[in-house]
């Protein structure tokens, strides 16, 4: 009886955790609306067509992706309780995510270097703002797995941590789904 | 209770694996397209969108685990709820921005006249 009331109790959690989700994703519907609006309001400037490196981002896109992936194994080593390879797994999805952020870095800081910050127009602003706030997600994603990584070492897969990790593995997920649309509508779209 | 699902179901091997050849087969098409440059610009921008929706879809089922059973449907009910908000949100917003020239002439042609 208690199992089934505990289900329950775990369900309608998971369930408030998706609510959070998905008004995230609102959040970045916004900014995606903003980006869409004032993509050609360059006052001048630069705009994305001009600082595209298409293979960069395809390599950005496939660190996001594998960590989404290696993500995923170490739940599958979680349901059979192997504490290693979960915290394996979890490792190399750190590091896939640490590159992720370490690339995106790098394209703000060469953009900053070159003159063209978020204050150099309308389209600059909007872009830094929304691939901007996806990579403090991931960076807040990387350091919530740090975390985990450390409980799971000290507590190992206890129920409590099976659950942290779930919801851990909806937000990493939810935020390579966001990524599908910044590589598509800010860089593919905007080279095209 | 240690056996209790946080996600509804048990994720298997084989849904992540599919998962992640598919987007990645849908990521390098989208790039492949672009770089190969051999459409319209319309059709280009069409088949960017029904890329990403497909590795939308693609992601949503394997990687979050959302489906049709008793759970899952709770899960997907707000899912689609929330599209439906953000395509009022962000259509919505494109649609008015995109269209200010066309809706503001009238003002500019008033303002012809009293000049």
């Amino acid at each position: 009886m208690t199992d089934h009331h505990q289900h329950e109790a775990d369900t309608r959690d998971l369930f408030g955790f998706w609510l959070y989700i998905l008004s995230d994703c609102i959040l970045f519907s916004v900014l995606f609306a903003c980006y869409a609006v004032l993509y050609k309001n360059t006052y001048g400037g630069i705009s994305v067509r001009d600082f595209t490196d298409l293979p960069y981002v395809f390599y950005e896109t496939m660190t996001l992706l594998a960590s989404s992936f290696t993500y995923g194994l170490a739940m599958i080593s979680l349901q059979k309780n192997k504490l290693r390879q979960v915290i394996f797994w979890l490792m190399v999805t750190f590091l896939f995510g640490f590159a992720f952020i370490n690339l995106e870095v790098k394209e703000f800081v060469h953009l900053y270097a070159a003159g063209h910050s978020w204050q150099g127009s309308a389209a600059l602003s909007a872009f830094f703002t929304l691939v901007g706030a996806h990579g403090l997600h991931v960076s807040i994603g990387l350091i919530w797995m740090a975390v985990l990584m450390h409980q799971l070492s000290r507590f190992g897969a206890t129920t409590f941590m099976k659950r942290r990790l779930t919801y851990l593995g909806i937000f990493w997920a939810f935020l390579d789904i966001i990524w599908i649309f910044v590589f598509t509508i800010v860089y593919l779209m905007g080279v095209v | 209770m240690s056996d209790v699902e946080f996600n509804g179901k048990q994720k298997t091997l084989k849904a992540y694996l599919a998962g992640f050849f598919a987007s990645l087969a849908l990521t390098a098409i989208a790039f492949a397209l672009v770089q190969l440059h051999f459409m319209t610009d319309g059709l280009l921008y069409l088949s960017l969108g029904v890329l990403a929706i497909l590795q939308l879809i693609v992601q949503s089922i394997c990687f979050l685990g959302l489906n049709q059973s008793a759970e899952g449907r709770w899960n997907l009910l707000p899912f689609l709820f929330t599209l439906l908000v953000i395509a009022i949100l962000a259509g919505g917003s494109m649609w008015i921005m995109y269209h200010l020239n066309q809706n503001m002439s009238a003002f500019a042609e008033m303002l012809k006249v009293t000049l």
